[in-house]
């Protein structure tokens, strides 16, 4: 493969296209809502008609309204339908004839779309994730091009810090800085890692990706490799997430063919290949030591840190570990130039963010926004605001995370703003609650969680979940007294700065941040008897 | 019709049944070289022609991997998606992730629990239904969901999962046991 062929490809790809255009979204949200029977009757209904040279069906990756899927856009009047069913879908062809259609219509510029701003998910929905030439026809592999033939692997690294992207996974490191520590490391042997164990409840975000565009990411962990010196990648996915390992596979397989990965990729004397690693339900995975255990085929078992896994990672080698949507964002900045990317989003926090906004919100689905964008514009302009009552909180940062109250709204999202509010940006999941939603209940629910998935390798994890979610079962069930909840603060600290990972270190978060803000709640809940107390407290 | 009449060819059956699912093993066992690191990889295979991992089946990883069965016993036992005994006929999986969580998915378990008289995590009597739960099957924009037989549902109620679930259970025939 050489540059030529790979522009002969897109052309190629750009005018095999007819005039009409039908994208289903086959991602796994929209497939539960009957996506493939609805693909089905439309592929009949074509072939009946003899349309089949002038429209082109085909299967597109997540276009995000998963709360109304079936979703189907269709081209060039850009339309878009929901809640389409094999009854109604028919209508959709006499729709592109100028007909109106009896499948429902989704307003294409509610601020659910309009206020997106989609670089990661520049391609969902709009190429077929199981055809590379569709990729290719967008201009894929031509960073990868870029970046062998006109940069050297430091000037590379220069790009990515100089973008400012920071890691996407949640912690928000600045994955510049990261490239650099595993590219200085001497060693022949180093080793890429996608991080795909997207184990936080509440989050799809990087299930989408992979399941939209999984070449990007592809893209994205070749160009690393080069830029560090590594010449081969790992792709640690969830079991629970089927499609996505499926579609990673035929990606992998594709890319091999046109020599895009393997050896001598574009003739430049650069190789890399890919392997994917399958989890097997084990949240603590998602923690990079344990993850690198996890694919050495261990129990997924963190180990103290340093040294850390840039110096010492998979097998002992310099490893460099980014989330999936950190690579989704490297393809487009070397397209781009890092000052485009510099200039998206805030000042410490640049480009823009993936949510999954979930939970009592009338518009579920994946959204990107740039950084710096307002709770209150995600949730009650995006999201149209909670289905019934009143917005309470918005959960972030999955069990490691906290809740925000409705009062600071006006905050926008960036690792900073989120970080003194006393949650993380986490991955992306953004779960809404109401009224209805008992925020001790919460702290309860994401408790239980990190008592399962404690790996019970140090104690303040392993006996500190079960001790805080004893506590925190008390008050639900009225039992508890006012020592009752001094304990439980005292044991948050404690396991918070006692334990060996990031699990056990972030899983009093969610308690501690609902005592920060609902603490009324907490005293509410309290033994009856203990109620006359808790008013002379608060006196 | 008695069972004992049918006995025989069921046995052999059985084997060959036996040894195919070894011949998958096998399969994978080469395409990876024997590695150690690929345990997880075998261990998914294994379940999935086998149903679960039953010592017989670790005891002959071990050794093929050239691994102490502590080791795969550890890794086997320390991920949630390994099961260590056989499962019901349907497996009814209920997304107990964030997002469910907080649309019901509580309230549908409980009352599927009641339902099966069953707790999470146990197969009815009859051996037909597993019920268990999930933590989060990135379904969240179809909250609650509700996986039956490895079909995701959204948007459910504990009337429907109920109902999904009676569906699959195959009805029992009065006196085919005996």
């Amino acid at each position: 493969m050489d540059i030529s062929e790979l522009y002969r490809l897109a052309e190629r790809g750009r005018s095999r296209r007819k005039p009409f255009r039908i994208r289903c979204c086959m991602a796994a949200g929209c497939q539960s809502s009957g996506a493939i029977a609805v693909k089905q009757v439309l592929a009949d209904a074509l072939s009946a008609a003899g349309l089949n040279d002038k429209v082109e069906l085909c299967s597109v990756g997540c276009l995000r309204f998963c709360g109304h899927g079936p979703m189907i856009a269709t081209d060039p009047d850009e339309a878009l339908y929901e809640r389409v069913t094999p009854e109604n879908a028919c209508s959709i062809l006499g729709a592109l004839n100028g007909e109106s259609s009896m499948a429902p219509r989704c307003d294409g510029n509610q601020p659910f779309f309009a206020d997106q701003l989609p670089i990661v998910l520049e391609n969902s929905g709009q190429i077929d994730p199981s055809r590379i030439e569709d990729y290719i026809a967008v201009g894929g592999y031509e960073s990868l091009y870029q970046v062998l033939y006109d940069l050297t692997p430091a000037e590379t690294v220069a790009a990515i810090t100089q973008s400012g992207l920071r890691g996407r996974g949640g912690g928000g490191y600045p994955t510049g800085l990261k490239w650099s520590t595993v590219a200085k490391m001497s060693g022949d042997q180093k080793y890429v890692i996608c991080n795909a164990d997207e184990g936080d409840p509440g989050a799809f975000m990087d299930r989408s990706v992979l399941e939209s565009d999984p070449h990007r990411v592809l893209e994205g962990m070749a160009i690393s490799g080069y830029a560090i010196g590594a010449s081969h990648g790992f792709i640690y996915v969830r079991a629970e997430y089927p499609l996505a390992i499926q579609r990673l596979q035929k990606a992998i397989q594709q890319a091999k063919r046109y020599g895009l990965l393997g050896s001598q990729i574009f003739d430049a004397g650069f190789d890399f290949k890919i392997d994917i690693r399958i989890g097997a339900g084990a949240f603590v995975c998602g923690e990079e030591t344990a993850l690198i255990h996890s694919i050495e085929g261990r129990r997924g078992n963190p180990r103290p840190r340093p040294p850390y896994p840039a110096e010492s990672g998979l097998w002992g080698c310099p490893t460099l570990i980014n989330n999936v949507e950190t690579f989704a964002n490297i393809t487009p900045i070397i397209r781009n130039g890092p000052d485009w990317f510099r200039n998206i989003g805030t000042a410490g926090s640049a480009g823009t963010k993936v949510f999954a906004l979930t939970g009592k919100v009338q518009n579920t689905g994946l959204i990107e926004v740039p950084m710096g964008t307002t709770l209150r514009r995600i949730v009650e302009a995006m999201g149209g605001g909670v289905t019934e009552g009143r917005v309470k909180a918005v959960q972030t940062g999955g069990p490691s995370g906290g809740c925000i109250p409705a009062q600071f709204f006006d905050t926008p999202v960036d690792y900073e703003s989120l970080q003194k509010l006393g949650t993380i940006m986490g991955s992306g999941g953004m779960i809404v609650m109401d009224d209805n939603t008992s925020m001790v209940e919460i702290a309860q629910f994401y408790m239980e969680f990190c008592r399962e998935e404690s790996c019970g390798k140090c104690v303040p994890c392993r006996a500190g979940t079960v001790q805080l979610h004893e506590l925190l079962s008390k008050i639900v069930n009225h039992q508890a007294t006012v020592v009752d909840l001094e304990h439980l603060e005292a044991l948050c600290q404690m396991v918070q700065e006692m334990s060996l990972c990031g699990l056990g270190q972030s899983a009093p978060n969610p308690v501690l941040s609902t005592l920060r803000y609902f603490r009324d709640e907490y005293l509410a809940r309290l033994k009856p008897s203990m109620l006359e107390e808790v008013g002379h407290h608060v006196r | 019709m008695t069972l004992l009449n049918h006995s025989p060819s069921r046995i052999k059956s059985n084997q060959d049944q036996c040894d195919l699912r070894y011949k998958t093993l096998d399969i994978t066992l080469k395409r990876n070289r024997h590695q150690p690191d690929a345990l997880i990889e075998v261990l998914h295979k294994a379940q999935e022609s086998f149903g679960y991992l039953e010592e017989g089946v670790l005891r002959y990883i071990a050794r093929q991997l050239k691994l102490p069965l502590s080791r795969v016993y550890g890794v086997a036992s320390f991920y949630h998606l390994f099961n260590l005994e056989p499962s019901g006929a349907h497996r009814c999986i209920v997304c107990l992730g964030t997002a469910c969580y907080v649309k019901g998915a509580g309230q549908i378990l409980e009352q599927l629990e009641t339902t099966l008289q069953v707790k999470v995590g146990e197969t009815t009597p009859d051996g037909q239904i597993s019920l268990l739960s999930a933590r989060c099957l990135g379904a969240c924009g179809i909250a609650p969901a509700v996986v039956l037989d490895d079909v995701v549902s959204g948007q459910q109620t504990a009337e429907s999962a109920i109902h999904a679930v009676q569906s699959v259970r195959t009805p029992v025939v009065a006196g085919q046991g005996d």
